[in-house]
């Protein structure tokens, strides 16, 4: 039997192996946690993407729960996750302000005209300086902030509708409901 | 409609697979001819299909169709057309068919090459190689179809990432899978022996040229990959222990270890359980370096989109694949008998300790790669394992390797005296070490004991060889002499073996000398400006704005001058601007010579014409690549040997003979 039992020893270390393969799928090894969770948003002041003349700042997302997401026309990503956000905003249950970063003007508004507009403003950062403050490394990337304006969430990647229902949706509803 | 068309040629090419992996490895256990002859056709089949599929997929970005979403991420129609076609393979999704064209591609060579192969044992590796199929293509259909359309139809593509934009990159995935899917047909013999019960020196003959391929595919692929890095990354390395040059780096080290494993067992008729564990092993690893890629598990720079459900399909076929193989393993090596006596000394166990080390080293790497899951798994904590570890663990094992292979090609089959041995090797052992203490002496650079050691490994590989040829002369007198021995059967696999090894000894020069003389300075210079550096002056001359076919760029000029003021190069480093994926990228101007490569980068612009700027002075570092194109070669020479040619013509009955004739020959 001992003689057959040293020929099991690489089929051992295999499913040794596999275990911790399996655990790794449900692990994320890029959830570095943002540093910026925890903390008040980075302040700005933008010109807007529909008027030029008219600025938005960090003040207007203040005192409310606000989503601000980063998107931009070149981003393939975006495009498939505006479905989601247009879905969010249908909710009515929190203002969505959109950070268009890196962006030109026109392709912009003619995108939220064609696609349609989820935004209840939008912030035009046309050479990415307000994304780095916002630890932004590429788009899309979605930040969910308190009535304090103190960061809670940050979704990296294109918003699902899985993570919608399950993170986004639930954590609006407990911040909404502290003062 | 084409895309549609290549979808359903992928489906078609599953039930070929389907096919081939059930109907002839059934025929072959129960004697059915008609079965059994099967095989071929639908190797030929499956191939076939695949090919369509990835041509309807090539056809999709030429035609720029961006309703299919693959090629909306990825292509653009301002991309050169080259890159429209490496586009295909820039993501996951094309990769992955490119992954399964070239399993079909190997399929069907093994197919049309082996016709002497005993029609059973043919249609067993067909089929085995079949079985892998149907995981790839099922992988593709059911969690990454790369024919999925997407609506509405964007006006224009999200481009390929820039750093793909690059002819080294073009061809460095091709290369590389050619490697890894070349070693299934190892596995595929090896299975196919486990099954047949026969693990005999003529299957052991029958997948040495085919093991040795691949190793050429996947040596090359690797260096590829490394040059690659070098030029186009802009910070001069060429080797980073990423997890994914890890994961191609595991199975190289495996397949090394199985191509001098397979020499044994040809020869020798010894070694035969382990030789299939490793023919096993080396595949497995690059299945699991599918996985590690693929499935997000560990953060690398190469990721591809990390999806969980992929990574669960892949994880489920590991298991069919490599468990189904190591439990038939364990079924029926023990029924396999080690034959071919050896004495404690000699060239078999010298190979032996080269496998062993080889398969150590192997397995500290795995540790390391995995290292940072395994502490995440078992909440130690997040941990990332750099270079320091990987390089101080191969510093300590690699030496002991270049020992044995100094002396391995020397010693005799099955009986050595070792003190006939050492009075060989006098020579080589003299030379290697003086060399070694001379240039770890001060008179040279200071006195450096790492160069030392480089030189002395180097010297004592070169210094063996060249005792081995002279020996090998000793009867083989003057040019008629050559000529005879470079016609003679097994002169392939020896002359493969002395350029391969003549490879490793300029590897460890490259290697070394870059590590421990590389000359980096980061500058911010005007224009006109000049800086010394390693016996160079390097005077700026500003920068001007080009543009290209899809990018925008600012290119510096940087003339190179040597000590006594001649100019040695101008440099061009470019920085890149895409059009559509905005993201910055450096082209470095690099001087390329025999012992030392000039490598300039541009930084940032700093206003006023200014620019950071990286400079460096790479000696020797084109011999890294130069061991790795070395290695390729004699690996080829190998290969391509008289007698795996001559076997396949005599009849297969006569086998047993044949190989104990060349065993008494003495040679690999």
């Amino acid at each position: 039997m001992t003689r057959y039992l040293r020929y099991l020893v690489p089929l051992a270390i295999f499913f040794i192996l596999v275990a911790f393969l399996y655990r790794g799928l449900s692990l994320d090894p890029k959830r570095v946690p943002s540093p910026l969770v925890g903390k008040p948003m980075p302040a700005f002041v933008l010109p807007r993407l529909q008027d030029p003349a008219a600025t938005i700042s960090d003040t207007d997302l203040k005192g409310k729960v606000s989503i601000l997401n980063i998107w931009a026309t070149w981003c393939v990503s975006c495009r498939a996750e505006h479905e989601v956000l247009l879905l969010l905003a249908k909710t009515g249950k929190v203002d969505i302000y959109g950070l268009n970063y890196k962006d030109e003007r026109p392709k912009a508004q003619q995108w939220l005209l064609q696609l349609g507009d989820p935004y209840a403003a939008n912030a035009f950062d046309a050479d990415g300086r307000t994304g780095i403050d916002w630890g932004v490394y590429g788009a899309p990337e979605t930040f969910i902030m308190d009535k304090q304006g103190i960061i809670r969430h940050k979704h990296i990647g294109p918003l699902t509708v899985d993570a919608l229902n399950n993170e986004i949706l639930p954590l609006i509803a407990e911040l909404q409901s502290t003062p | 409609m084409i895309p549609e068309l290549g979808q359903f040629a992928l489906i078609l090419a599953l039930c070929m697979s389907l096919v081939l992996a059930t109907v002839p490895m059934i025929g072959s256990l129960n004697n059915t001819p008609g079965w059994v002859a099967l095989a071929r056709p639908a190797a030929l089949g499956q191939f076939t299909f695949l090919m369509i599929s990835f041509g309807c997929l090539v056809n999709a970005f030429l035609t720029n169709d961006f309703s299919v979403l693959y090629v909306a991420q990825n292509g653009n129609s301002q991309l050169p057309d080259i890159y429209k076609i490496s586009a295909v393979w820039g993501a996951h999704e094309g990769s992955l068919l490119l992954w399964a064209l070239t399993l079909g591609t190997w399929t069907v060579a093994v197919s049309l090459f082996s016709r002497k192969l005993p029609a059973e044992v043919l249609a067993r590796v067909l089929s085995v190689m079949g079985m892998v199929s149907i995981g790839f293509i099922s992988f593709l259909l059911f969690t990454s179809n790369p024919f999925e359309r997407i609506f509405p139809v964007p006006l224009e593509g999200g481009d390929l990432n820039p750093l793909l934009q690059d002819f080294g990159l073009a061809i460095h995935p091709p290369m590389l899978y050619m490697g890894y899917v070349g070693l299934s047909v190892a596995f595929s013999f090896a299975i196919a022996a486990l099954i047949g019960g026969k693990l005999d020196a003529a299957w052991a003959r029958w997948s040495r040229p085919w093991t040795l391929i691949a190793w050429v595919f996947l040596t090359l692929g690797i260096g590829l990959g490394s040059w690659w890095a070098y030029y186009e990354l802009g910070w001069g390395g060429w080797w980073f222990w990423d997890p994914v040059e890890n994961a191609s780096f595991m199975p190289w080290l495996v397949a090394t270890a199985l191509i001098h494993s397979l020499a044994v067992t040809e020869k020798r008729g010894a070694f035969k359980r382990w030789t299939v564990l490793l023919a096993l092993t080396a595949f497995s690893l690059s299945l699991l370096g599918t996985f590690l890629v693929r499935s997000g598990v560990l953060t690398s720079v190469h990721s591809f989109a990390a999806d969980p459900a992929r990574g669960l399909f892949i994880l489920i076929f590991l298991c069919i694949v490599i468990g189904g193989s190591l439990l038939l393993y364990a079924w029926r090596a023990p029924e396999v008998t080690s034959g071919g006596r050896f004495d404690l000394f000699c060239r078999e166990t010298l190979l032996l300790g080269n496998n062993v080390l080889l398969v150590v080293i192997t397995a500290f790497i795995l540790l390391g790669t995995l290292a940072p899951l395994i502490y995440d798994a078992m909440g130690w904590g997040k941990i990332s394992v750099g270079f320091p570890w990987f390089t101080t663990m191969f510093v300590i094992f690699t030496p002991f390797l270049v020992m044995l292979m100094g002396i391995g090609p020397l010693a005799r089959w099955k009986k050595q005296d070792p003190g006939a041995l050492a009075r060989q090797l006098r020579l080589a052992l003299l030379v290697s070490v003086g060399g070694g203490i001379l240039l770890a002496l001060p008179l040279f650079h200071e006195g450096n004991i790492w160069i030392g050691l480089a030189v002395m490994l180097s010297l004592w590989v070169v210094s063996s060889l060249v005792l081995s040829l002279r020996q090998r002369f000793k009867y083989r007198k003057g040019l008629a002499g050559l000529l005879r021995d470079f016609g003679a059967r097994g002169s392939g696999s020896y002359y493969g073996m002395i350029i391969a090894h003549f490879g490793i000894a300029v590897f460890i020069i490259g290697v070394t000398f870059v590590t421990q003389f590389d000359v980096e300075q980061d500058i911010r210079m005007s224009p006109g400006q000049t800086v010394e550096l390693a016996g160079h002056t390097f005077r700026f001359d500003g920068a001007e704005a080009v543009q290209g076919p899809n990018y925008r760029a600012d290119r510096g000029t940087i003339r190179v001058f040597n000590s006594s003021g001649q100019e040695v190069a101008v440099l061009n480093p470019e920085k890149r601007t895409y059009l559509v994926q905005t993201k910055p990228m450096t082209e470095a101007g690099i001087d390329p010579g025999f012992t030392r490569d000039i490598y300039v980068s541009l930084g940032e612009t700093l206003g006023n014409g200014d620019w950071s700027l990286r400079l460096y002075y790479k000696p020797f570092v084109r011999w890294i690549w130069l061991g790795c194109i070395l290695m390729g070669l004699g690996g080829l020479l190998a290969a391509t040997d008289r007698r795996y040619r001559m076997a396949a013509l005599r009849k297969t009955v006569a086998e047993p003979v044949a190989s104990k004739r060349l065993a008494t020959e003495g040679r690999v």
